[in-house]
């Protein structure tokens, strides 16, 4: 129910405060979704989207970083980490 | 996807799994308590793979599964009406109600649309002006936004043909409801990481006072779902029960103030009841009397939702993490997901249903 797919920001359609809407790629299918919520996010951000609606820009420092810990656990040194 | 794929790699999954496992000398009790995350237990294997050395139980995050039978049934009533279309979740049409499902009151000639968003149905009404077009919306703190734009939306819009039948539900005040049960044996917390998305995770801190057990905001994916684990037994194995937060790339400490804001101009906090597990004090969310002419229960005339249970049906224990679904004597013969007995058996986010689908299910997928 409270599933969250991630999209990038192609393009803005309206940034009216209360109707902000933009299209959302998610991997190629383009859907049109709610900004309300996201109103900050640039062309080219990743958004979390729930039930059509935009609920957060993800931080994607945050991402990378939880990322390298993760690797980084146990016998690994950190230089082999590496991701696509 | 990315956000997705690089936290389902099998062999960082290999790798932090065990170092979990290392890291555990007692066979510690942890609640997941959205549904997503029980679900992605089970289908990645992970719950078979820690089996031994930690105990999981499922808490009362799916929606789904706590929405009372009386709405359902009321849902059904209003979309027998002439002139009336509910639209709604696709989770919803097969949980049972005290009189049938919505897809047998479909069946019978119901007006019933699955939507995809609380906007879709905002545009149903605009579409079909002769119509009246009620949103059956459910759902915790993650779906309120939607419904409260949606709402705001059809007011902008002027829709006179729109309105809400609302059964929203707050994630807290379970959680507070589970370690108040006299027989919980839960002794941490994974909080549910889309929630906290929209609320933040700062109203945890007096919860972990409260009752010392750690909370750890947590995501979806299974390499999100190992490392919240780590840090929750960590805190128990230090004997430091502490607040953290492990899905930063979607959570912040104050979370999505401008979500925020929508969903308290539009509701107002109240107790509710929750099926399964009665009226929890400040459980849901009601739709302010200033929107009284969107809310389907004034419009229609519709009595306030009660607290039904189902004979037989054990969910209460099992969202207490008092005992596992396998463990109710009518899981998987009289209750399966084609003859549900109880709605956790029915949502794919149940946690009976998630047993039942992914029991045999005990490899490390991606
Ligand atoms: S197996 Fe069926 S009857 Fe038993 S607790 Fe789960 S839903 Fe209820």
């Amino acid at each position: 129910m409270c599933l969250g797919v991630p999209g990038r920001v192609a393009v803005w359609i309206d940034q009216d405060p209360l109707m902000a809407l933009a299209e959302i790629d998610f991997g190629g299918l383009r859907k049109r979704c709610q900004m309300a919520c996201v109103p900050e996010a640039r062309v080219g951000d990743y958004v979390l989207v729930h039930a059509g609606v935009a609920i957060t820009i993800i931080d994607e420092v945050a991402a990378e970083k939880l990322l390298a810990t993760l690797a980084d656990l146990g016998e690994m040194n950190p230089q082999e980490a590496s991701f696509p | 996807m990315k956000f997705m794929d690089e936290y389902r790699q099998p062999a960082l999954i290999q790798r932090n799994l065990a170092e979990l496992r290392q890291a555990i000398t007692r066979r510690w009790v942890i609640m997941d308590v959205c549904g997503g995350q029980t679900h992605s237990l089970l289908r990645h294997g992970l719950e078979a793979a820690l089996e031994d050395v930690l105990e999981l139980v499922h808490g009362p995050g799916c929606p789904v599964c706590v929405t009372p039978a009386e709405a359902i049934d009321a849902a059904a009533e209003l979309a027998r009406r002439p002139n009336v279309i509910v639209a709604s979740f696709g989770d919803m049409l097969r949980v049972p109600g005290q009189r049938g499902s919505l897809l047998q009151a479909r069946a019978e000639g119901a007006k019933i649309r699955i939507v995809y968003s609380p906007m879709d149905a905002v545009e149903l009404a605009a579409s079909q002006p002769d119509q009246q077009v009620v949103f059956f919306g459910v759902g915790f703190e993650t779906t309120v936004p939607a419904t409260a734009l949606a709402l705001l939306h059809a007011r902008q819009r002027g829709l006179t043909n729109f309105s809400l039948l609302v059964s929203h539900v707050r994630v807290e005040p379970a959680m507070r409801a589970v370690m108040q049960s006299a027989e919980t044996r839960v002794q941490g917390f994974l909080a549910a990481g889309h929630v906290c998305t929209v609320t933040g995770y700062e109203n945890y801190h007096s919860f972990v006072a409260e009752f010392s057990v750690p909370v750890v905001v947590t995501g979806f994916e299974p390499l999100d779902l190992i490392n919240g684990l780590f840090e929750c037994v960590q805190s128990l194995e230090q004997g430091q029960p502490r607040l953290s937060n492990q899905y930063e790339r979607s959570v912040s400490p104050t979370g999505n103030l401008h979500a925020q804001r929508l969903m308290e101009q539009v509701y107002e906090i109240v107790d509710t009841p929750w099926r399964g597990f009665g009226r929890i004090a400040g459980g849901g969310l009601a739709i302010r009397p200033e929107f009284c002419e969107f809310d389907a229960r004034v419009r229609f005339q519709l009595a306030d939702a009660v607290c039904s249970s189902d004979v037989d049906c054990r969910s209460k224990e099992v969202m207490l993490g008092v005992i596992k679904p396998p463990e109710c004597p009518l899981f998987g013969n009289q209750c399966t997901p084609e003859t549900p007995v109880g709605a956790p058996m029915v949502s794919s986010e149940g946690a009976c249903s998630a047993y039942y689908r992914y029991s045999r299910s005990n490899e490390l997928t991606s």
